[in-house]
């Protein structure tokens, strides 16, 4: 063919490239604390960035907002009065939240990355075990230090849950939020249903859909299902419905395979999204979640499930990506009931499902103290305060909510009617896998194939991510 | 390649400077199809002015381009090899300490319905819109413009050009406008409403749009082959009264089939390594049209396999050098 010659040079290239690859992958060793936590404490320079998933203008703008106008000059200000001159840069995003996730762990990968991050309080197990986040009394160094944080008496053990990993803390939670069902009231209106509905049973939800199906060009529900929407589908859709059966995705340490409950909330879809009172397409579209939120503005959507961050976020009227002018008279919300009086977990009538974002440090940050100093700054009363803006969301500390509380109904009713009765995911490295095939069987429900076989299939998916039929529960 | 005489051992010349050091798989559309002139099939040029040169000097004329070739081609594609046979995550416990699972990896890939399903998507990809779309339709706009003014086929080439240099996304994004279900154009040519195209038929709108991103560039390229056809030969085909078809198989296809040959390659290749399904629909709905790229995405970004995900990876660059083979094979018959 060629001469051997013209294959040498590339061949010597692989083989030094297998002799470097030798030890290579793995180097990244979690680092038992081997750098000095006091590194540059006394610094008079000091620059730090803080990267969110907050965009202005677009995802999350509200917070990415308030970090560059607010946060970052107030911190530099209360710094430059102890005579340390620090430079504050916010790196914004505003990817899925699947492909920030994965920016983030190949920057963290790499030893690079934020100095101060915000992450879903659900990764902290994953981003733990590889060594990318470290308890902060590890990476601040000084147990004392970060144990009489003033802050954490504020926040309650629930809330702090997220931020912690095998009982250690590795973060502070940025605040919880919960599930309600929205409705159009313009909508309910129109097809005779009241302006203060409350279900009580998924009946209900679908008997309510029933006359909303009678109003031309009106999705009557939506609930989030199938692929594309990621992890969006759990929490907008499987798992408050799982609650509602009253199951929890993982009990005594097993994960929950094909079981009745899982059968019931699959039929659940069937009804919603085969009986014509849902719309199929749009959870199998690339930008399926973007696009309800826009139907939903455009009163083309009567019930939607979501979170808080809907009402704060999305429907806002001035910053959100689909703004509605009147939401507050538009927009009512209920709470999600289970699938029957009294079925849903712990015996309640009504569930729901929370979660919750969490600040953690950087392990490899140059200037460990002084992003503890920031960290702490973010979560202080008054920050924490500033950062609400009027807006509505359930923020970590007590001490806040007590204040806004009285004055925004919706945030009222989250943090009185559904905290009390909400759920959290379990924060096990294995979740997200077992998310993935929970919207997996939905996508295969939503595209045609009976409850029956899409359970079968989850059983095998689950099987396999859990580690073995003997991790998983069936029945 | 062809017959040639390799360098003698010893003779300093040996895998330099030769026009074709850059190896199978980068064939130039340049230099296809049979010399006109016959015998040597190679230029040896530059060959002779190396002679004088020791090893050392010319390996370092070299080195700037071996470095990159080595850090940029070599490099990756043997550390992708090496994490194939791991079961490194990007996160968890696999993250810091990935254990070797020797070949476990390609007996998944065997047995995982969701990559059989990528292959069978990517080849009904390559097939449905390079080989027979981008191909066809090229060559038909090369033929139909053969005759035509100057100015016209510079405006027309210009054109359909314009598909081709306009960033993937861009297009992308322009097709979703066009399929859109409720604002898309093509419902409201049909004068309808409610297909959602990308979701029912997500295949099918695949292969038109890189239909219609790609042709430009067969068209270009059997536009400059069809200049090689001797005039003299398609007017004697039109003396002795030959079908528009006979002429296309007899006298002008055999002028071009190195061009067709390359290009078939060139472009299969490209479609099969193409991410931009991916931004037309994810490779959903469901799994319906995520080829092999978009599902080496997914496994690694979504699912954070990473082990996982180069296996798959090196797989497919198995599949595009069996191609590259079989595409030198044929070219080497043809003389």
């Amino acid at each position: 063919m060629r001469p051997i010659s013209r294959v040498i040079p590339p061949a010597a290239l692989g083989v030094a490239a297998l002799v470097l690859l030798t030890g290579c992958l793995g180097s990244s060793d979690s680092g038992s604390g081997d750098q000095d936590a006091t590194r540059n404490a006394d610094a008079k320079k000091v620059e730090l960035v803080i990267g969110a998933n907050s965009v202005k203008g677009g995802k999350n703008s509200a917070g990415a907002t308030f970090t560059s106008d607010v946060l970052i000059p107030k911190f530099v200000e209360a710094q430059k009065a102890k005579g340390v001159d620090v430079t504050v840069r916010f790196e914004g995003d505003g990817s899925d939240d699947e492909v920030y996730k994965q920016k983030l762990a190949l920057s963290l990968s790499n030893k690079a990355g934020p100095d101060l991050m915000n992450m879903d309080g659900i990764w902290v197990g994953e981003f733990a075990q590889a060594g990318y986040v470290k308890p902060l009394t590890d990476t601040v160094g000084d147990a004392a230090k970060v144990d009489d944080w003033d802050g954490w008496k504020q926040i309650p053990d629930s809330v702090q849950q997220l931020g912690s990993f095998e009982s250690k803390r590795y973060g502070v939670p940025g605040g919880t939020d919960g599930r309600v069902l929205y409705f159009n009231k313009k909508l309910f209106a129109q097809a005779g249903l009241p302006a203060d509905w409350q279900p009580k049973s998924w009946d209900e939800i679908v008997a309510a859909g029933q006359k909303l199906k009678q109003l031309p060009g009106v999705t009557p529900i939506q609930i989030n299902g199938g692929t594309a929407m990621g992890e969006a589908t759990s929490m907008q859709g499987v798992l408050p419905l799982l609650v509602g059966t009253g199951a929890t995705i993982n009990t005594d340490g097993k994960w929950l395979g094909n079981t009745a409950s899982v059968r019931q909330v699959l039929d659940f879809y069937r009804q919603i999204y085969g009986g014509g009172l849902g719309d199929p397409v749009l959870q199998r579209e690339a930008k399926g979640r973007d696009k309800s939120f826009a139907e939903f503005a455009a009163n083309k959507i009567g019930i939607l499930l979501e979170g808080d961050y809907f009402w704060r976020s999305v429907v806002e009227p001035k910053e959100g990506v689909a703004k509605m002018a009147d939401r507050d008279t538009a927009v009512g919300y209920a709470l999600i009931p289970a699938a029957k009086p009294g079925a849903g977990v712990k015996g309640q009538d009504f569930v729901s499902m929370s979660g919750g974002g969490v600040t953690a440090i950087n392990p490899n940050t140059k200037f460990p103290q002084q992003a503890w100093e920031l960290l702490a700054f973010m979560n202080s009363a008054e920050m924490v305060e500033a950062s609400l803006d009027g807006a509505a969301k359930i923020t970590q500390r007590t001490d806040v909510n007590a204040k806004v509380l009285a004055g925004d109904p919706m945030l009222n009713f989250v943090a009185t009617k559904v905290l009390p009765i909400t759920q959290y995911r379990p924060g096990l490295a294995e979740y997200p896998k077992i998310s993935a095939a929970l919207q997996q069987a939905t996508a295969d429900v939503i595209s045609g194939k009976s409850p029956d076989d899409a359970a079968k299939a989850y059983q095998t998916a689950v099987e396999s991510a859990a580690g073995g039929k003997d991790k998983v529960t069936s029945n | 390649m062809a017959a040639t005489t390799s360098p003698a051992p010893g003779d300093p010349a040996r895998g330099l400077g030769t026009s074709e050091a850059s190896g199978p798989g980068a064939p130039s559309p340049q230099s296809p199809g049979p010399r006109r002139r016959g015998g040597q099939g190679r230029n040896r040029g530059p060959a002779q002015d190396v002679a004088g040169l020791g090893i050392g000097r010319a390996l370092g004329f070299v080195a700037p381009a071996l470095l990159l070739i080595g850090a940029f081609l070599v490099f990756p594609a043997v550390w992708t090899i090496y994490i194939g046979i791991t079961n490194y995550r990007l996160t968890g416990v696999e993250a810091v300490s990935p254990s070797i699972v020797g070949l476990s990896n390609y007996t998944k890939a065997l047995n995982d319905a969701l990559f059989h399903n990528a292959l069978w998507l990517t080849l009904l990809f390559v097939l449905g819109s390079a080989i027979i779309g981008q191909n066809i339709l090229g060559f038909a706009l090369a033929w139909t413009m053969r005759k035509a003014r100057p100015a016209v086929r510079r405006t027309v080439e210009g054109l359909v050009l314009l598909a081709w240099i306009l960033p993937s996304t861009v297009v992308a994004y322009l097709w979703i406008a066009f399929f859109d279900r409720d604002t898309g154009t093509l419902n409201s040519i049909l004068g309808q409403q409610g297909t959602a195209w990308l979701i029912e038929y997500p295949m099918v709108c695949l292969v038109l749009f890189n239909t219609w991103r790609g042709t430009a560039f067969s068209m270009m390229l059997y536009s400059s082959a069809l200049q090689a056809v001797p005039p003299s030969q398609l007017e004697s085909a039109r003396m002795v009264g030959a079908s528009g078809w006979q002429t296309l198989r007899d006298v002008v296809f055999p002028h071009i089939r190195g061009h067709v040959l390359t290009n078939t390659l060139l472009i299969s290749l490209w479609t099969a390594n193409d991410f931009s399904p991916f931004l037309l629909t994810k490779g959903g709905p469901n799994h319906e049209s995520e080829t092999v790229p978009v599902y080496i995405y997914n496994v690694a970004l979504q699912g954070g396999e990473l082990g996982y995900s180069s296996a798959i990876s090196f797989l497919l660059l198995i599949a595009n050098l069996l191609v590259a083979l079989l595409y030198l094979r044929l070219l080497r018959r043809r003389s």
